[in-house]
């Protein structure tokens, strides 16, 4: 008897389809519109192939700096590319920008906050010391300074955004560690002698992380903003490539004469970051409710 | 007299930070392949400059002593030379210096402008359609990259309607706030809606004090009451917020100077990457840090004479 309703609320969750509907349901409204939005850019990405005839990268001369209309939906470039197919290609550069550069960062800065704030010490003063040089600096100019010594690309700046994304992390990991180092279950768990790795990353992590995630929505807009804003000032994705930043700057020097190459494409940047912020909205309220701890 | 003591520790706190900040500039420098005197004169340097660079930066000592050297050096303001200005870079910033401070205060201002009444409005009608649409908005703005944004009001008011100018800081004070009011609209409108939902959260928080029910009670104006008894509280974790965010402000205005050509240190910065001037990208590294460091001893220091519920530790 004792043994089958243990097992049985194990089974719901992995093989009940209804209860994940449920689960779904009960989302915020701004959770669901914001994956939505997110999901149909990412299809979009994937699918850009199947969606538009024309190669983001090859143009036709023939037809440049031709106005939007039904077979260019965002007109064309000073060299006759489809500006919305190097847009839906651009999605896929972009998310995989927001992607890794806010996880990545995300995964260690989470887990050196909460070593820190679990066993404290010269580790913790020694990574606060890190922490506060860090972001003495404007996150814009460490990242240029960093690409100064490494040199442009998307490569470099995905070590310059390692090297200096993760603080903002180990400081929310480790606030919330401070505080559920002294909750009864974190006791209970150091009572029957469990390692101290196993305590902070199966008992503290998952009930500390939920800062962390609602901020990593920001953070995700803040990475395609820096990553558009390095490919304005050339030392970012280097060209041809259609990262969305770059195209905006494409058309710069031809504000007058066709405006939309680089009006146009800054609303899928738009419209990314949107999404991301509701999704942060919709899960900062779910964190917010949810009061049980995850054991 | 305790006031004077939370002033002293707190410069005392921020000596490591700066020795970072210090050593971090200095290893720029280390860090780049290649000879640093190479680097630090350009290309083309005789003999006897290399020579007296050599002695100047102590290239034969070990590591630390560079360090040191390279310390005495900044102290005495002697920041190097810049390789492609062929002039001093101290000269170089400080000149470059006012129009970014400037532009930094106007958007900071801009901001709050923005911020004030829209979350006022937000808090006093919380979870309605206005507040839905001003956080929605904010969602946009603060999605949008500075210098698209920027591109879209320099084709707008700059090319179309001619309204504004559409690069440099103008010549006088009123020159610079019209020349300076489309980049720091840019900056502001990506800064206040962190202002506009910080405020609104703490207006909302000040709502539920016993001493507003109080104020409500003795049948004061509604509008009074937000105005001198909420927002007068609410405004105090402004202050922190604004700080915390002085580093994005700062980011932006590095995009905006360079869009709207304005002769600051953030364009400076750029035109350094651009033409390898690494003498000058290390001395900028230098400044922006020290300057995110004054702003928040300021701001600390400006929190604590605020509100003396603040305790000096």
């Amino acid at each position: 008897m004792s043994v089958k309703s243990v097992a049985l609320p194990i089974r719901i969750r992995r093989f009940n389809p209804g209860a994940w509907r449920n689960v779904v349901a009960g989302w915020p409204l701004n959770l669901k519109i914001g994956l939505t939005m997110l999901m149909t850019i990412a299809l979009a990405g994937i699918f850009a192939p199947v969606l538009t005839p024309y190669d983001p990268i090859i143009g036709d001369f023939q037809n440049a700096l031709d106005p939007p209309s039904w077979e260019h939906p965002f007109g064309t470039d000073n060299v006759g590319r489809d500006v919305f197919s190097r847009v839906l290609y651009g999605a896929r550069i972009d998310l995989q920008i927001g992607f890794i550069a806010t996880y990545v960062p995300f995964i260690y800065g989470v887990a050196l906050g909460a070593i820190a704030g679990y066993v404290g010490g010269w580790f913790d003063t020694l990574l606060m010391r890190l922490v506060d040089i860090t972001i003495a600096f404007p996150f814009l100019v460490i990242i240029i300074v960093i690409l100064a010594i490494l040199g442009p690309g998307i490569q470099n700046m995905y070590i310059a955004v390692f090297a200096a994304g993760w603080t903002i992390y180990t400081r929310l990991a480790r606030a919330e560690m401070l505080v559920i180092r002294q909750q009864e279950y974190i006791l209970a768990a150091q009572a029957l002698g469990y390692n101290r790795m196993r305590i902070i990353f199966r008992h503290a992590v998952p009930n500390l992380i939920g800062s962390s995630i609602v901020f990593s929505m920001s953070d995700f807009v803040l990475n395609i903003l820096l990553a558009s804003a390095l490919s304005y000032f050339g030392i970012g994705v280097q060209p041809p490539a259609p990262e969305w930043g770059a195209i905006v700057t494409d058309g710069r020097d031809w504000l007058l004469q066709a405006w939309w190459i680089s009006t146009l494409p800054g609303f899928a940047i738009i419209f990314t970051g949107v999404a991301a912020s509701l999704i942060g909205d919709g899960l900062s309220k779910i964190i917010s409710q949810r009061n049980t701890p995850v054991l | 007299m305790r006031l004077a003591s939370y002033i002293l520790s707190r410069l005392l706190q921020m000596i490591p930070v700066l020795i970072g900040i210090t050593i971090f500039a200095f290893l720029f420098i280390q860090l780049l392949p290649g000879d640093p005197i190479q680097t630090m004169l350009g290309g083309k340097a005789s003999p006897e400059a290399i020579e007296a660079a050599h002695q100047k930066f102590g290239l034969d000592q070990p590591l630390p002593i560079q360090y040191l050297l390279f310390l005495r050096n900044a102290l005495q303001g002697d920041l190097g030379t810049s390789i492609t200005q062929r002039t001093l870079v101290s000269g170089l910033i400080a000149e470059r210096f006012v129009p970014s401070i400037f532009l930094l205060i106007y958007a900071m201002i801009i901001a709050m402008l923005l911020a004030l009444p829209l979350s006022l409005i937000a808090a006093r009608r919380s979870d309605r359609l206005v507040d839905h649409t001003i956080r929605i908005s904010g969602m946009i703005t603060i999605s949008m990259p500075a210098f698209w944004l920027g591109l879209l009001l320099i084709l707008l008011f700059g090319l179309t309607l001619d309204l504004f100018p559409i690069s440099g800081w103008g010549d006088d004070f009123l020159g610079h706030i019209h020349s300076l009011f489309l980049p720091a609209v840019v900056i502001g409108l990506a800064t206040a809606p962190v202002l506009i939902q910080s405020l609104r959260s703490s207006l909302l928080d000040t709502m539920q004090m016993d001493f507003i029910e109080a104020a409500r009670a003795k049948g004061l104006n509604p509008n009074r009451i937000m105005i001198r008894h909420v927002l007068r509280n609410a405004l105090i974790p402004m202050v922190t917020v604004l700080a915390v965010n002085v580093g994005w402000l700062i980011g932006g205005s590095v995009v905006v100077e360079n869009v709207f050509s304005i002769p600051g240190i953030g364009r400076l910065l750029v035109q350094a990457v651009l033409t390898r001037d690494y003498p000058t990208i290390q001395a900028l590294t230098l400044v922006f840090g020290i300057l995110v460091l004054i702003v928040n001893l300021i701001t600390d220091l400006t929190y604590a004479v605020v509100d003396p519920r603040v305790t000096y530790q």
